[in-house]
């Protein structure tokens, strides 16, 4: 359903407001979207809506893990949810990037709603292949993404669009992550008839884009989802899922994922498998694992991303 | 008596099973033993006789699973936690490709004749 998936914190009213307010500014306002200087902003509410925000991320929380290099998860996202709180200013909520729990169970559930609580933002979720481990996901979707049941959903804040995406259930043999095609075409619809100009913000647990095939990162039909996406001026993909920070920019994409909470994971191709780097310096464990704030500059072209590790 | 098992004997013990499920098509194994390792299913490809059960068992610090590549799925375990196991007797022969349904390159396949 449409309107289930589709939460909009906006009403009409105030896009409404806003529009009338750049007319009566007057003048000609220039700004810079995905490196396009654009005149044509002045009838758009949304680009004019689009003020300065930010949010904060985090991401693989994995609660139950308790193996080297990390045998206390629940002591690394506390202290993750602790420096989002002293970070987090006047960012406009928080969002976890998935793989909060290890095995799905209640209990783990528990711990991490109740750890991420604690930040003091409210918190939009989108599903890990770790959170859907039993009846397709549907104890995650019940707590952590209410109102989509199927784990995928947008909405609007200070002009920009949101939208949470769920790559990790139905997976294909030998294939990647995976949307499918209910998903992609809901994702179409909620795409469609914004303007270009709209700053669109795209987060899902396993990167959008291939950072290595042979080890599973990235989604087949990820090509599809951008697709939908090109024609934006400004597009940032948030993800989780490979434990690093890694980042590329394709055009007006801007593609970024965020450390664990964790455990770190190796470089693609730098270890025999992507399971986790267990044999840290003492010590070191805090310098892989960290947070990330994303912030909105009006009249920039892409996001700011500032990662921050929990130590040195 | 119940004496722990070295896990080096273990492995050899499984390394056998290996063997005598792959030598022969026309050998008699009932029993046959799949490790998961490094995001890795080892022995990869595995021949037995019809009616043998294999056992799959996580060595991962990672959840993985063993699902049946073909729909409707002929078999599929829940996730496996580190350590945890399943099984499964295949009675007919043909050949059966599997994945690990949360890391989906991982692949194996097992042919009974």
């Amino acid at each position: 359903m449409d309107s289930e998936q589709n939460i909009k914190n906006h009403g009409h009213d105030r896009r409404g407001l806003l529009k009338c307010m750049v007319w009566a500014g007057a003048g000609v306002l220039w700004t810079v979207s995905g490196g396009v200087p654009r005149s044509s902003l002045i009838g758009s509410a949304h680009a004019a809506e689009a003020a300065d925000f930010s949010f904060m991320q985090i991401s693989d929380s994995h609660i139950g893990f308790a193996n080297a290099p990390n045998t206390d998860t629940a002591g690394t996202l506390r202290e993750a949810v602790g420096l989002v709180a002293r970070q987090k200013g006047n960012a406009a909520f928080l969002i976890h990037t998935g793989d909060v729990s290890q095995l799905s169970k209640p209990a783990q559930f528990d711990t991490a709603e109740q750890i991420i609580r604690e930040a003091g933002l409210e918190t939009h979720y989108v599903p890990g292949e770790h959170d859907v481990l039993d009846e397709d996901g549907k104890a995650f979707f019940e707590r952590f993404t209410k109102g989509a049941s199927k784990g995928y959903y947008s909405f609007d804040q200070s002009g920009v669009h949101f939208v949470g995406l769920n790559n990790v259930q139905s997976l294909k043999a030998g294939g990647l992550g995976n949307l499918g095609a209910e998903q992609l075409a809901w994702l179409e619809r909620d795409l469609g008839g914004r303007p270009a100009s709209q700053p669109i913000v795209v987060f899902a647990h396993i990167p959008l884009w291939t950072v290595s095939q042979e080890w599973g990162w990235g989604t087949d039909d990820g090509v599809q989802a951008l697709g939908f996406l090109r024609r934006f001026g400004s597009v940032t993909v948030l993800n989780g899922h490979i434990h690093q920070v890694m980042q590329k920019v394709e055009g007006t994409v801007a593609f970024h994922t965020a450390a664990s909470t964790a455990f770190p994971q190796p470089a693609p191709g730098s270890a025999p498998s992507p399971g986790p780097i267990k044999d840290l310096p003492a010590g070191r464990l805090r310098s892989t694992l960290g947070i990330a704030r994303v912030s909105h500059v009006q009249g920039q072209a892409g996001l700011a991303i500032i990662d921050t590790p929990l130590g040195a | 008596m119940m004496r722990p098992v070295p896990v080096s004997r273990r492995l050899a013990l499984a390394a056998i099973l290996f063997g005598m499920a792959s030598a022969s098509s026309a050998a008699q194994a009932s029993e046959a033993q799949v490790m998961i390792d490094n995001f890795t299913f080892s022995p990869a490809e595995i021949t037995v006789a019809p009616g043998t059960r294999i056992t799959w068992t996580n060595r991962d610090d990672i959840p993985h699973t063993v699902t049946a590549s073909a729909e409707p799925r002929a078999f599929k375990s829940s996730a496996l936690d580190t350590g945890d196991s399943f099984a499964f007797t295949f009675e007919a022969p043909g050949t059966y490709t599997y994945f690990c349904s949360l890391h989906p390159h991982m692949q194996g396949s097992i042919i009974v004749r």
